[in-house]
């Protein structure tokens, strides 16, 4: 991926080709135990997405015009995880001021996303991809979009296997992990788009 | 909770009872990325058994010290000093499992095993207690990403631990190695693990109703 | 991969289920004898192995979980002579044995057999096949005839997607390299018109499939009729997109479910690093189902439900 990619290119291969779940793993946890219905799923996805964008951008400055300058570049994963958490919350803050609606549609899943790695991990390959500052954005969006189609498409499918005679065992966790590795085989059509 | 248990009793209750992949089904991120080899499972398992015991132990000291209200953000940061430690020791030390690990040991800090355990655990109990709670929650953690690793690497490349087991004749089934075959090998895993659990409960139920 | 009962609206019947997947084989005779004079005894010994290995399994389940065994509606025969008639005719017996546990244990078992999959059993064995053992999905041999007798003295070629030319008459009869039941239009077309005449699919889906793939690989700057005899479309658009159990309920659901597919293969032929896309585009759009059935308003029950409501409210 080289950082000067065309922007749709740059979309088609976040959402579909590098998928966050199915290909790169990351946010395997909100993805696993929030895909149960698809309304939910949707709002979760929303919340990450508002989130992962504005963490690659204030990470993206944090990163680059103060840990840079100082030398301090060890501490990055510090220094996100940080402005991580206290994004969330200020978000959550904004959010119950000014958009009643918004924040009961999003309000429980927010503290949920500090520790969701989908987040740190966007921020932390940003720098390791050394994007500039509108791709780590984009990057950000377009991860968090294809994070989104993946818990909602899995939503959709747990919301059929509700009826389904599942054997014992496997109810639950084991086939959410047996349904999202056959959506990853499919997924894998999408190889070589970009 | 903690005055009567023994070290013995905590310490083992992470390896099998509490088992932090099979049965908590917790850090499910780095146990589906890193699996694809023997090696890297008990790199992985390794890397996150040394955060584990040494935050926990940190948190358990400090724990009549760190107001209620910032707990949360007070854990973070002391996991993700011992995180930086790791990375920065791998690095040095053993530079091709760090590269084959990835984005996946920054990401240790959110890994939820450990700020589940300095939240449940070791915000409540002693420092020796919470540093076996980690120990044991970390062999676990380990056990569980080694055997995965160990089983994909097998049907996947013929192989454990970089050594030719199947002999030049098989033909490894690419699959397991790739991001589906993690998805599919740890939910089958999980349903026999789930499988065996019901029958082991189901017959020492007979038992006691024999006695009984 | 084929035609299995749904949960609402169907009713589990296991005689309707047997005679809908007993119409499936018939219209897939065609294809198969076809297949099988082209390649020769490989394809036969592979399309047998296929299905006796998809109702073994399905016959060991049902007994090793105490489960009726219900290997008489046939369904573990379809689902093993599809995905026989979708493998190279030169892959080897067990990728067919492996193919069949995959798709009867794992795809459709474990999710509560017939009816509970979420994905057309024979295509995802199929992705499996194709992602563990790429070499031998997709090495194929150019048809014999039966002239080279046993085994493959024949050349082995790029498929059409790749070479991109052949004569419109070997299309139809099959006389391209493929999978072993993906070569002869005609053949296929003559199980559809069977499958048609019975009843047991409606034209919907493979024809907007059909036409969908025409449409985009024109507007790519491809050769429509090309684009829809070549690789396995015809046969996924009758056999395997029909599937009932992974395709929407709604009429226009269908249209929609269909029109993707077509799109997604374009996009997979055209960009993708795949040669062929309608294992993709099928699983994909098998995926996307519950959500189609979800948020697409039921025209044909959809009268009946609001009144229902409207009653219930007055009431």
């Amino acid at each position: 991926m080289s950082a000067n990619m065309n922007v749709f290119l740059f979309f088609v291969s976040c959402v579909l080709t590098n998928n966050f779940i199915f290909s790169r793993f990351l946010g395997c946890c909100p993805f696993l135990g929030v895909s149960n219905k698809v309304e939910t799923s949707f709002s979760m996805g929303m919340a990450v997405t508002f989130v992962m964008t504005i963490a690659s951008l204030c990470c993206y400055m944090i990163y680059n015009w103060l840990l840079i300058p100082l030398g301090l570049k060890f501490m990055n994963t510090i220094a996100f995880i940080l402005v991580i958490a206290a994004l969330v919350q200020f978000v959550e803050m904004f959010l119950k001021k000014n958009s009643p609606t918004l924040y009961s549609a999003l309000g429980i899943y927010l503290p949920l996303i500090t520790t969701n790695c989908a987040v740190l991990g966007v921020t932390t390959l940003n720098v390791n991809n050394g994007y500039n500052m509108l791709y780590a954005v984009l990057n950000g969006a377009f991860s968090a979009l294809g994070f989104t189609l993946a818990i909602v498409l899995m939503a959709g499918v747990r919301e059929r296997l509700e009826s389904s005679k599942i054997p014992e065992c496997m109810k639950g966790f084991p086939i959410t992990l047996v349904s999202a590795g056959l959506m990853a085989v499919a997924f894998m059509g999408f190889s070589g788009l970009v | 909770m903690s005055e009567n248990k023994s070290m013995g009793q905590v310490f083992f209750n992470g390896i099998i009872p509490e088992n932090p992949t099979f049965r908590l089904v917790l850090g499910t991120c780095p146990t589906l990325a890193v699996t694809t080899s023997a090696i890297n499972g008990v790199g992985m398992g390794a890397a996150a058994t040394f955060v584990l015991v040494c935050s926990n132990l940190v948190i358990s000291l400090l724990r009549n010290f760190i107001p209620n209200k910032v707990r949360i953000p007070a854990f973070i940061v002391i996991i993700c000093t011992f995180v930086t430690m790791v990375q920065m020791l791998m690095q040095a030390y053993l530079p091709s499992l760090y590269e084959s690990l990835g984005i996946f040991i920054p990401l240790i800090v959110v890994n939820c095993i450990i700020l589940a355990r300095a939240e449940a655990f070791a915000s409540k109990n002693t420092p020796i207690l919470s540093a076996a709670d980690g120990l044991g929650m970390g062999l676990g953690f380990t056990l569980a990403l080694t055997l995965m690793g160990s089983i994909r690497e097998l049907i996947g490349s013929g192989s454990v631990f970089g050594l030719n087991v199947l002999g030049a004749g098989y033909q490894p089934m690419l699959l397991i190695v790739l991001a589906s075959g993690g998805f599919l090998t740890y939910g089958l895993l999980l349903g026999l693990f789930n499988l065996a659990v019901r029958k082991l409960e189901e017959k020492r139920a007979r038992k006691e109703a024999e006695e009984a | 991969m084929s035609l299995r009962l749904s949960t609402a609206p169907h009713v589990h019947n296991p005689v309707t289920t047997q005679r809908l997947m007993i119409c499936v084989i018939i219209a897939l005779l065609p294809c198969t004898a076809v297949g099988i004079y082209a390649f020769g005894l490989p394809a036969l010994i592979l399309v047998a192995v296929s299905c006796v290995s998809a109702v073994v399994f399905e016959l060991l389940w049902q007994v090793i979980a105490h489960q009726e065994v219900r290997i008489k509606d046939c369904s573990a025969l379809v689902t093993g002579l599809i995905l026989g008639l979708n493998l190279p005719a030169a892959a080897p017996w067990w990728v067919a044995v492996i193919g069949s546990g995959f798709a009867i244990l794992i795809v459709k078992q474990l999710f509560g057999g017939l009816g509970d999959n979420f994905l057309n059993p024979a295509m995802a064995a199929r992705a499996v096949l194709l992602a563990s053992w790429p070499v031998h999905m997709t090495h194929y041999v150019a048809p014999t005839f039966f002239a080279g007798t046993l085994g493959f003295d024949a050349v082995s070629t790029a498929t059409l997607l790749v070479t991109k030319s052949a004569a419109l008459q070997d299309l139809f009869l099959g006389n391209i390299p493929g999978t072993i039941g993906e070569v002869s239009k005609i053949a296929i077309l003559a199980g559809f018109l069977f499958l048609l005449v019975t009843k047991t699919v409606s034209w919907r889906i493979p024809v907007v499939m059909v036409g969908s793939v025409a449409l985009f690989s024109w507007a790519f700057g491809g050769d429509p009729l090309m684009a829809v005899l070549s690789g396995g479309v015809l046969f996924g658009a009758v056999f395997m997109a029909t599937d009932y159990v992974t395709s929407p309920m709604t009429p226009w659901g269908q249209v929609i479910y269909a029109f993707m597919i077509g799109l997604i293969v374009t996009l997979i032929r055209q960009f993708g690093s795949y040669p062929e896309g309608v294992t993709y585009g099928i699983l994909l759009m098998n995926i996307c189902t519950p959500l189609i059935d979800r948020f697409l308003p039921r025209h044909i029950y959809g009268h009946v439900k609001t009144e229902g409501k409207k009653e219930a409210k007055q009431a």
